[in-house]
């Protein structure tokens, strides 16, 4: 995992609720078994007509949201499905950050795990990057992982919360399994305890 | 006297394998569910690292979303979901894991198989990378959702570094009324709390309504915990879970099943323990449910009407609701009884179990299906599909007009052939309305498996409880 800098990028908005797994990478493209070529699915139906032309209003079409690293998307982002694909896609696309009020779960972990930052902030800020934005299509956020500062193009800030360990993995680059794999000395004696049971609550309770 | 806890709390505690300085907890896995299409790049990942499998003995593969559900002397046709089945199978034998492959007589949906053959067990932690793996919980168990990475982690080490989730309460009371299923409890329970309302939370379904239910209606209930956003979603165990349980391949036998029971009845929460949320839902005052938008909280009961989205203050929230009524294609303020549908799917891992297929049954029994619906039946497993056989279900669905097909997730997740056309409507059994979730461009109503049967015959959306025996 490559580790994650303080960044300063234009965004991309995608002011809807709830915006679920299937739509960020509909389930056909899962058939496959490596993790190439995602970024190009990204959002597909909500990207191209039935012709496979690019759908002219939608964001991601509009040639300056090209280049944002930065998705501004409405509150419970990522519900839904487990897919990992949802990550893979957003990061192959390009984007670093996605800004909401709030995260589905499963989705909130995966991008912790793919160096892809859920930036949550409170509804004043979400409203007020908002219109910042619409007044100014190509101005600028930075986000600051080691401060947890997002920086609005007027210059004001907000502190948002990120799970500390996520956090040091993704500022050393480092990916949860070496992690969990330094501990095979605990795991064993859990199992001793458990006995090989599939059922290790024998021994918990 | 230790504080009380909850049965959350209890299979929390009951896990943990270590909880290193600054870091989640080391969370121990029970058991592990694999499928085709979440797995390919975790086993890749396996591989690249010169990593083994850890606990084959406690993982357990079936394919199910890619497959299709045509009749197994039929190859796959679509290439690239054929090589992920194949890849499934020669991972699973190359990692020494146990599975049902395309052609086992046994396969089914991951969350049907688990249950069936009793992988599934009360006090488990159960994992599975789909997010339905709540369907788990049933039994009692802490059953959740992951990513391919942590399919990975589990596969290597058998843990997960997880936080502990905060506990919400959802009491059902009462006595639901013919005609109104556990679809239709967890249909409204989501239309309450909204599809973010559970999020960072493990929901314990309890009351009188819920300990009515049978292990197959648990499991419906339990499946759509995600759907409120919960991580997961379960029921203490009691004497339907254990007769459910008895003498399943994978269960404790003799003396071993007693000393199980034993353990397993310290599992319900402890008198006086404290929940951090809670919310009631009146059983008596339910009526058949069904969803209108594009996500599983826009439900209303069946006799109810659109919403309008000018009623809303939130400019997001308002727009939300005008693009779902712009995509479903529908008025507001009008009701969705009697709105034409042009296919209904009976199946998925929310409704395709042999409770499912009765009723379904019960209400297509001498009766046709309206000729310009396509009606596809999909059992959830290859076992679940000899039982109904043998009662004679397919008889009734094929005399109705409806397809009798093989196991699989089928139209719930429309990769593997079965899918809606642009614009059509469904009637469907399954989890997710989102858009082109059934197939690209298609619109999904939720709804139990007596209003999908209704409907089929009318050709409407219909109430089921005009067509109770």
């Amino acid at each position: 995992m490559e580790k994650f800098t303080t960044f300063e990028s234009s965004v991309a908005v995608l002011p809807v609720d709830n915006i679920d797994t299937d739509q960020i990478i509909p389930a056909r493209f899962l058939k496959t078994i490596s993790k190439a070529g995602l970024g190009d699915q990204l959002f597909f139906d909500w990207r191209y007509e039935a012709d496979g032309s690019p759908k002219a209003d939608f964001v991601l079409n509009n040639a300056q949201a090209k280049s944002a690293q930065v998705l501004l998307a409405g509150d419970n982002f990522g519900c839904g499905s487990s897919r990992e694909h949802a990550p893979w896609a957003l990061t192959q696309f390009g984007f670093k950050a996605v800004i909401s009020t709030s995260f589905a779960d499963i989705f909130k972990g995966n991008s912790l795990k793919n160096s892809l930052l859920p930036v949550i902030v409170p509804r004043e800020m979400h409203a007020k990057l908002m219109e910042q934005l619409k007044s100014n299509p190509l101005a600028k956020v930075s986000v600051d992982l080691a401060s947890q500062t997002l920086t609005l193009p007027d210059g004001s800030t907000c502190q948002f919360p990120v799970d500390a360990f996520s956090r040091t993995c993704m500022l050393e680059g480092v990916d949860e399994l070496g992690f969990l794999l330094k501990h095979d000395i605990e795991i064993g004696a859990f199992e001793a305890r458990a006995q090989g049971a599939l059922n290790t609550l024998s021994v918990a309770l | 006297m230790s504080k009380p806890r909850t049965i959350i709390e209890k299979l929390w505690d009951s896990h943990v394998v270590c909880e290193p300085e600054g870091a989640p907890a080391l969370l121990y896995i029970d058991l592990h569910l694999v499928h085709e299409v979440t797995s390919p790049q975790a086993f890749e990942g396996l591989r690249q690292r010169g990593l083994k499998v850890r606990r084959p003995d406690k993982t357990f593969g079936t394919c199910d979303h890619s497959t299709p559900t045509t009749p197994r002397s039929l190859p796959i046709v679509d290439p690239i979901a054929k090589a992920q089945v194949e890849q499934f199978e020669k991972n699973c034998k190359e990692f020494g894991i146990p599975h049902f492959g395309f052609q086992s007589k046994r396969q089914g949906i991951v969350h049907v198989i688990g249950p069936e053959y009793g992988l599934t067990q009360p006090g488990m932690t159960v994992v599975c990378g789909d997010s339905h793996t709540a369907t788990h919980g049933a039994f009692g168990a802490l059953a959740f959702g992951i990513g391919t990475s942590q399919v990975e982690h589990v596969l290597a080490t058998q843990c997960l570094l997880q936080r502990k989730s905060r506990s919400f309460a959802v009491r059902v009371n009462g006595t639901l009324r013919p005609g109104v299923t556990a679809k239709d409890i967890i249909l409204a329970l989501i239309a309450k709390i909204g599809v973010g309302g559970g999020t960072e939370c493990v929901l314990e379904y309890t009351g009188s309504a819920i300990r009515a239910l049978s292990m197959e209606e648990r499991m419906t209930v339990c499946n759509m915990s995600i759907e409120g956003g919960a991580r997961a979603g379960l029921i203490a165990p009691d004497d339907t879970t254990y007769q459910f349980l008895h003498g399943r391949p994978f269960a404790p036998q003799g003396a071993a099943w007693d000393a199980a029971v034993a353990r397993w009845k310290q599992l319900p929460t402890d008198e006086g323990a404290v929940y951090d949320h809670e919310v009631t839902i009146d059983a008596d005052a339910l009526e058949p449910m069904i969803t209108f938008g594009t996500n599983p909280g826009m439900g209303i009961a069946i006799s109810g009407a659109v919403p309008d989205p000018s009623a809303l203050s939130d400019a997001v929230e308002r727009d939300t609701l005008k693009k779902a009524l712009a995509y479903m294609a529908l008025e507001a303020g009008k009701p969705l009884a009697g709105h034409p549908v042009d296919v209904v799917f009976i199946g998925s891992c929310t409704n395709s179990r042999m409770s499912d297929l009765r009723a379904a049954a019960s209400v297509l029994k001498g009766r046709k299906v309206n000729p310009k619906v396509r009606v596809m039946v999909v059992p959830g497993s290859q076992q679940i599909k000899r039982e109904a056989e043998a009662e004679g279900l397919d008889r009734v669905f094929v005399e109705a007009g409806a397809e009798w097909r093989e196991a699989g997730c089928s139209m719930c997740i429309a990769m593997n052939g079965d899918q809606l056309q642009p614009g059509q409507y469904s009637v469907s059994t399954s989890n997710r309305n989102f858009e082109g979730r059934q197939g690209k461009g298609g619109r999904t109503f939720l709804a139990s498996p007596l209003t999908a049967a209704a409907s089929a015959v009318t050709g409407t959306v219909t109430d089921p409880r005009k067509m109770l025996s």
